[in-house]
């Protein structure tokens, strides 16, 4: 915890006012390249969150009827619920996949219904649940307009550079989450000529950094997607898949994963699968939410705070 | 109650017969069947012997979807396998077939299928 503790520029204090609109969570802030963790659930006040703030919501796997959540579109509309209420409207969303749980035209159409009521842009990467169609086509007629390959891009926002990745196509037998040789090529490209002090926000479905290999949890060849962000004093790493928070820290880079908003799953290797968690009916909102990330301008800072669907 | 006696007496009959086979499903009768149990994120059995001809039937009991694809596409892939949906191929040609669940690639299987006739028989 010393390396989070310290104070450098912004405090504890100082960093909780910017939690105002959001609530309760995990804040996360990045200084001078060096991401600051603090592990906040709590309410806080302040509304000075100038710069740019965007929300991330995951693994929504609408369809899902399962007992660990019999409504999962249900908690989708809660979550889209809070995002509406927020008192500063945030500038876009990235959904890091897993919107629906089979990739059937209904299960699509319902996300994108509950979605759009944000009215807010949304950025999406697929996860491996949006493409178990016959012709694994819908998620690329749906989300995949002006991208490469099976979805992958990158965009620019108030100076941040974010870049979308597609690590769940081509899976190969025993393998991990997999990028591919045509998205890393792309990749390289992408980042090679922007200055390193250019904020990096990297996000894709599957963690790429190797959460727990044995259940699946890591991308083949994230390391080496990886390896092309080494010059950038700042580097966010924002996955899905694995239905609860973690974070971890490596040199300049930031990783962390946020919750679903239809089922929890279990921590690394405390079940028998990483199947659906079923949990108190009572518990399973504090379980569920999303997450918001602000990028301040000229405090160096990018912020991380996951927001239960209920605290 | 008379049903129900037979019923009871048939599958007594059809376990042991099973049972002297000593290789649960994989007796060469016609058709062969044989099932694969997917079950917490594994294959059951995860290696699994059979004679040429045998169709093999995969079910999923997890809450999560799985799908069933070939290591070298030696056999047909299936679709998305829902919560109790199943998959079913008819092994003909003998050989080793490595298979892993696509969606969930470090889950992984392997068919052996044995020549119908001669070869290691279990009599």
């Amino acid at each position: 915890m010393s390396d989070f503790d310290r104070d450098d520029g912004v405090n504890r204090r100082k960093v909780l006012e910017c939690m105002t609109w959001v609530g309760t969570g995990v804040l996360w802030t990045i200084s001078g390249g060096v991401p600051h963790s603090l592990g906040i659930m709590g309410e806080a006040m302040a509304a000075d969150a100038k710069g740019l703030t965007f929300l991330q919501i995951s693994d929504s796997h609408v369809g899902f009827d399962k007992p660990a959540n019999p409504n999962a579109l249900g908690t989708l509309e809660e979550a889209i619920g809070k995002v509406n209420a927020l008192p500063q409207k945030p500038a876009f969303m990235i959904h890091t996949g897993d919107i629906s749980h089979l990739s059937k035209v209904s299960e699509f159409d319902d996300a994108d219904r509950i979605i759009s009521q944000s009215k807010l842009d949304v950025h999406f990467v697929p996860g491996e649940h949006d493409f178990l169609d016959p012709e694994q086509k819908l998620y690329r007629e749906r989300y995949g307009r002006g991208t490469k390959g099976a979805g992958w891009y990158s965009f620019d926002a108030n100076g941040v550079h974010f870049i979308g990745l597609v690590n769940v196509v081509d899976l190969k037998a025993g393998g991990l989450g997999n990028l591919g040789n045509d998205q890393l090529e792309w990749l390289e490209a992408d980042v090679k000529s922007r200055s390193a002090s250019t904020p990096i926000v990297l996000f894709a479905h599957i963690p790429l950094w190797t959460v727990y290999p044995e259940w699946g949890w890591g991308t083949q060849d994230g390391a080496q997607a990886l390896s092309y962000l080494k010059k950038f004093g700042s580097v966010t790493v924002l996955n899905g898949h694995i239905h609860q928070v973690m974070q971890k820290v490596e040199g300049n880079v930031t990783f962390h994963t946020a919750r679903s908003t239809a089922f929890p799953q279990p921590a690394p290797g405390a079940a028998p699968s990483p199947g659906p968690m079923k949990v108190e009916d009572d518990k399973l909102r504090t379980m569920l939410g999303t997450a918001s990330i602000t990028f301040k301008q000229n405090e160096q800072r990018l912020a991380i705070i996951d927001t239960p669907l209920k605290g | 109650m008379v049903r129900s006696a037979i019923s009871a007496a048939l599958l007594g009959a059809a376990v042991g017969s099973v049972l002297a086979g000593g290789v649960l499903f994989a007796r060469a009768q016609s058709p062969a069947a044989a099932a694969i149990s997917i079950d917490n994120f594994t294959f059951n059995p995860q290696s699994l012997t059979v004679k040429a001809g045998t169709t093999v039937t995969w079910t999923n009991k997890d809450d999560i979807p799985h799908g069933i694809a070939a290591t070298n596409n030696a056999f047909k892939r299936s679709q998305a396998l829902d919560t109790d949906d199943s998959y079913s191929f008819t092994f003909t040609t003998p050989g080793t077939y490595q298979y892993f669940c696509y969606v969930h690639p470090h889950m992984t299987g392997t068919i052996v299928v044995q020549p119908a006739t001669g070869g290691n028989t279990t009599q």
